[in-house]
């Protein structure tokens, strides 16, 4: 059992609680940075992939997990920071520009959405962020001259100072580029929930009222939120565009927002890790069918056996289980070992136990 | 001086009137309390005063300047904090983080600074604390510092919305039945806080209470209302014997059959 | 002619939008969970019934294949719900929309592995029947859809205000401990409603494949029927075929007017106008919380 003996405030304001969950995360770091001199080439890619999902799945948390607004729409930002990076680079814009750039307009694009949504609730806010999604789609297509309409573009190579950037003929560097992406939209998000800004977003979905009655200008927070989440969900779009090589409206359909949505669910909702243990669930999941499907058919002697569409099959029974069986997702379940092993063996049955809440009927909000 | 003043406040919904033609005011540093059987418009009043409602009629005042323009969110930092009837705490935070919200209206750093965590931003949160930390200390909660808000007793969450508004270091202070649901002696210890938000912090306080021991320990002055309207303003001596509250509210200690 | 055509065939468009978003209507108004995945409900309903009744499979009679895979769906939803979504009792609703949209993906994922994805059609006896109505000829489909939906709709209003079940329901809806404490059995009328969501559903599938073709992925309109049961206020039963009728009618008429591709965003763009002004839709049913 490890007791925390705390000698200034700076214990609790600081990034890490202690020496030792410091080291751990360097640790982590260090193995993540190593990444590419351990994998192949295509693991590589499968771990950029996660990567890109990680920074969508955390502009998605801000949003749902800290600030307790629906979006099923997200999809559509990753368009927005896509297309605007594309359209950049096609018109000369230096990479190291359009990709900050890209990731600012996608974060407007947030706030002019919310704005006119912002009494919105619950479903109301989710079945509007749909029709935002859906919209976008069908104004993809019809903006033809700029984004190519049906046919999509071709994302342009990245020149970064003379260092070209390739995410088939330099993995590596693509990589790190994904990851330093990461990074610093993980250290954005961190900063901002230790202070208080933060505090208002958790604030806002626990009581608009009483936040309100603390001096939270919950226009204005709920619009940040927006804005703030659409931004790193642009970049990460703008990130998926040079991954993919090649999109088009499609790439970025309503079942992409589902996917995001059920992502952060699954992986936790409410904190940080959820959204990485959730990108690694959905980035990896492809493979894993793969090897099992193949695993399994010679164990029984099949042959292949090919059922199409059974990721999304096999992803949405993930989610149910986990609903079901751990609401709190995977960091949830990663929380209750840890203080298994930290409180061992003084670990108490039920130490998570969530109230129960009965239904009061929403319509008297 | 007067510190928050009502005056002619009417407030109807739809065709009830929930506040009918209500004036008071409340002086500097006094302890103004608010009673009345339920329904009497008081909660209404500080839902008024907290701008989550428009008066039909009338005009609500701080320190001679009416607040009617104002947004709710706006009127902490005017230095009015409130607690809420039926606690609206932040569930899924700490104590210590729910304290820490109430500081929000002295918040002095922007988006960019926050994103970036800089040097002024940790200043001001080291600030923030030491203030929570003194109303921590104050209203003894030292021990629910990190607990989640969603497993505590009922008693200790009262505790917490008031040191909530306490940490917004407020002039004045609406209390919304601060003793509902206290036992005993956590109705005394409310009865001691009062005395010092009064004496020592120079708070000013609103309250709205049905407890009359408590009303009577710490008040400077009374009103009571019924229906919306008021029915008697003094001390609480003078609203206690008052015939008109006897009768609306307090009744008179006369069992039905004594009379026999 | 040709604008008369175009009304009636939207119009019936319309009733099938309508029927979905009574599904979710009735589910919300007694559960208040939102079922999302009520217009892959509507595509399975569908696919069994062209599985029991269609020549290449079962070719059982038309008039009791329908009801067969009525209670079929019927059974299904409620199963579904004693299975699964009663353990999300007590858990915050948003859980529950979500664990929907997850049954959704693999009601689509079956049906794509049962009955594979290409588009099938319904046979059904009214295949290429007419009406006449003086000079007028309506398909003899979109008027059996027309009338079935109104009768339906009718049905379900007065179940939902006069019957016992029905008012028991919107109790549950409104407070559930409170239900339960006046001897409400919440649980089962969970699962009732659920099972007559799943109904509807089928019906509206029938309707549906017996005027196009349907295959796993037809389930996605369910969008649409979103918009129709925003657009006339949740929790309205009238409300949504109303708004059902109004999607159904302004996609065609956008297609005739609008140049191609604006067509499309009719709809949602309407939604997302009701959303933005009038948020409780054409039949409020919204207050505000006292505090």
């Amino acid at each position: 059992m490890r007791f925390v003996f705390k000698r200034s405030y700076d214990a609790d304001i600081n990034l890490f609680k202690h020496k030792p969950q410091a080291m751990w995360y360097l640790a982590l770091l260090a193995l993540v940075v190593a990444l590419p001199w351990m994998l192949d080439e295509f693991f590589l890619g499968e771990a950029t992939n996660v990567l890109i999902w990680a920074i969508a799945g955390m502009g998605l948390m801000l949003l749902v997990g800290h600030s307790g607004q629906a979006s099923l729409g997200h999809a559509a930002f990753m368009a927005v920071g896509c297309y605007a990076n594309v359209i950049m680079l096609e018109r000369g814009v230096p990479f190291i520009l359009s990709l900050p750039l890209s990731g600012v307009i996608a974060g407007f694009a947030g706030v002019i959405v919310a704005l006119p949504v912002l009494r919105l609730h619950g479903i109301y806010l989710a079945i509007a962020t749909l029709a935002v999604s859906v919209l976008t789609e069908d104004f993809i297509v019809i903006a033809e001259p700029w984004t190519g309409g049906v046919v999509g573009l071709v994302a342009p190579p990245i020149d970064v100072f003379g260092l070209e950037i390739d995410r088939y003929g330099t993995p590596t560097e693509f990589y790190f580029l994904c990851l330093i992406v990461t990074l610093v939209v993980l250290a954005g998000y961190r900063n901002l929930l230790r202070a208080p800004l933060g505090r208002a977003f958790v604030a806002m979905r626990d009581s608009e009222i009483s936040a309100q009655a603390m001096g939270v200008n919950i226009r204005r927070t709920k619009a940040t939120a927006f804005g703030l989440s659409c931004a790193a969900t642009g970049l990460a779009g703008a990130l998926l565009g040079h991954y993919a090589g090649a999109f088009n409206h499609e790439t970025f359909n309503l079942v992409l927002s589902i996917q995001l949505l059920l992502m952060i669910v699954i992986g936790g909702l409410g904190s940080i890790h959820g959204a990485f243990f959730g990108a690694m669930v959905i980035g990896l999941l492809p493979q894993f069918i793969a090897i099992s499907r193949d695993g399994i058919s010679s164990a029984f002697g099949l042959g292949s056996v090919t059922i199409p569409g059974i990721e999304s099959g096999v992803f949405a029974l993930i989610l149910i289980s986990f609903i079901l069986f751990e609401p709190l997702g995977i960091y949830g379940r990663w929380v209750k070992i840890r203080t298994y092993f930290e409180l061992f063996p003084f670990y108490r049955k039920d130490m998570f136990k969530r109230q129960k809440s009965y239904l009061k009927t929403e319509r008297m909000r | 001086m007067s510190l928050l003043t009502l005056e002619n406040v009417t407030l109807r919904f739809g065709g009830l009137v929930a506040v009918n033609n209500v004036s008071f005011h409340v002086g500097e540093g006094e302890v103004f309390s608010l009673v009345g059987p339920n329904g009497a418009g008081k909660s209404t009043i500080f839902n008024l005063i907290s701008r989550f409602y428009d008066p039909a009629e009338g005009d609500i005042r701080f320190k001679e300047n009416s607040i009617l323009k104002m947004n709710s969110d706006q009127v902490p930092s005017l230095g009015i904090a409130r607690t809420f009837q039926n606690i609206e705490l932040f569930e899924q935070s700490t104590v210590l983080q729910n304290l820490l919200v109430g500081r929000h209206r002295h918040r002095k750093t922007g988006l960019m600074a926050e994103l970036f965590f800089a040097p002024k931003v940790r200043d001001e949160e080291r600030r923030h604390r030491e203030v929570v930390e003194e109303v921590i200390d104050f209203l003894e909660l030292q021990a629910y510092r990190d607990k989640y808000i969603a497993g505590l007793p009922y008693g200790v969450r009262k505790v917490v919305e008031l040191a909530r508004a306490l940490a917004s270091e407020p002039k004045i202070l609406l209390l919304d039945e601060p003793a509902s649901g206290l036992s005993v002696e956590e109705t005394q210890d409310m009865i001691f806080w009062v005395e010092d938000i009064k004496k020592q912090m120079g708070i000013t306080v609103l309250m709205v209470e049905h407890d009359m021991n408590l009303v009577a320990a710490v008040s400077d002055r009374v009103l009571a209302l019924a229906d919306g309207k008021e029915l008697a303003i003094g001390t609480a001596s003078e609203v206690q014997s008052h015939p008109a509250v006897i009768e609306a509210y307090l009744g008179t200690g006369e069992r039905i059959g004594d009379d026999a | 002619m040709d604008l008369l055509q175009l009304f009636i065939s939207g119009l019936a468009n319309g009733c099938v939008y309508g029927l979905i978003a009574l599904g979710f209507v009735l589910i919300y108004k007694a559960t208040e969970a939102v079922n999302f995945a009520q217009g892959d409900f509507m595509m399975f309903g569908a696919f069994v019934t062209i599985w029991l009744t269609n020549s290449e499979h079962l070719g059982i009679n038309f008039w009791i294949a329908v009801p067969i895979a009525v209670i079929i769906m019927g059974t299904l939803g409620y199963l579904l719900d004693m299975v699964v979504l009663r353990r999300m009792f007590g858990q915050p609703q948003i859980a529950v929309v979500i664990l929907t949209i997850a049954l959704g993906f693999i009601l689509r994922f079956a049906a794509g592995a049962i009955w594979a994805h290409e588009p099938q059609s319904l046979e059904t006896p009214f295949a290429g029947k007419e009406v006449r109505l003086g000079s007028l000829v309506l398909g003899l489909e979109e008027v059996a859809v027309i009338l079935v939906t109104v009768l339906l709709t009718l049905a379900l209003y007065l179940f939902f205000n006069r019957a016992k079940l029905g008012i028991a329901m919107q109790a549950a809806s409104q407070n559930q401990l409170a239900a339960y404490y006046m001897g409400i059995p919440v649980k089962r009328i969970q699962s009732l409603v659920w099972a007559l969501g799943g109904m509807v559903a089928a019906i509206a599938g029938v309707l549906f494949a017996s005027k196009g073709a349907i295959d796993p992925s037809t389930g996605l309109l369910g969008i649409k029927a979103f918009a129709a049961a925003v657009i006339g206020g949740f929790g309205s039963l009238p409300g949504a075929l109303i708004g059902g009728i109004i999607i159904g009618l302004v996609e065609p008429f956008a297609a005739y007017g609008l140049p191609a591709g604006y067509s499309q965003i009719a709809p949602y763009a309407i939604m997302l106008l009701v959303l933005i002004f009038r948020p409780a839709g054409l039949f409020a049913q919204m207050q505000k919380k006292k505090v």
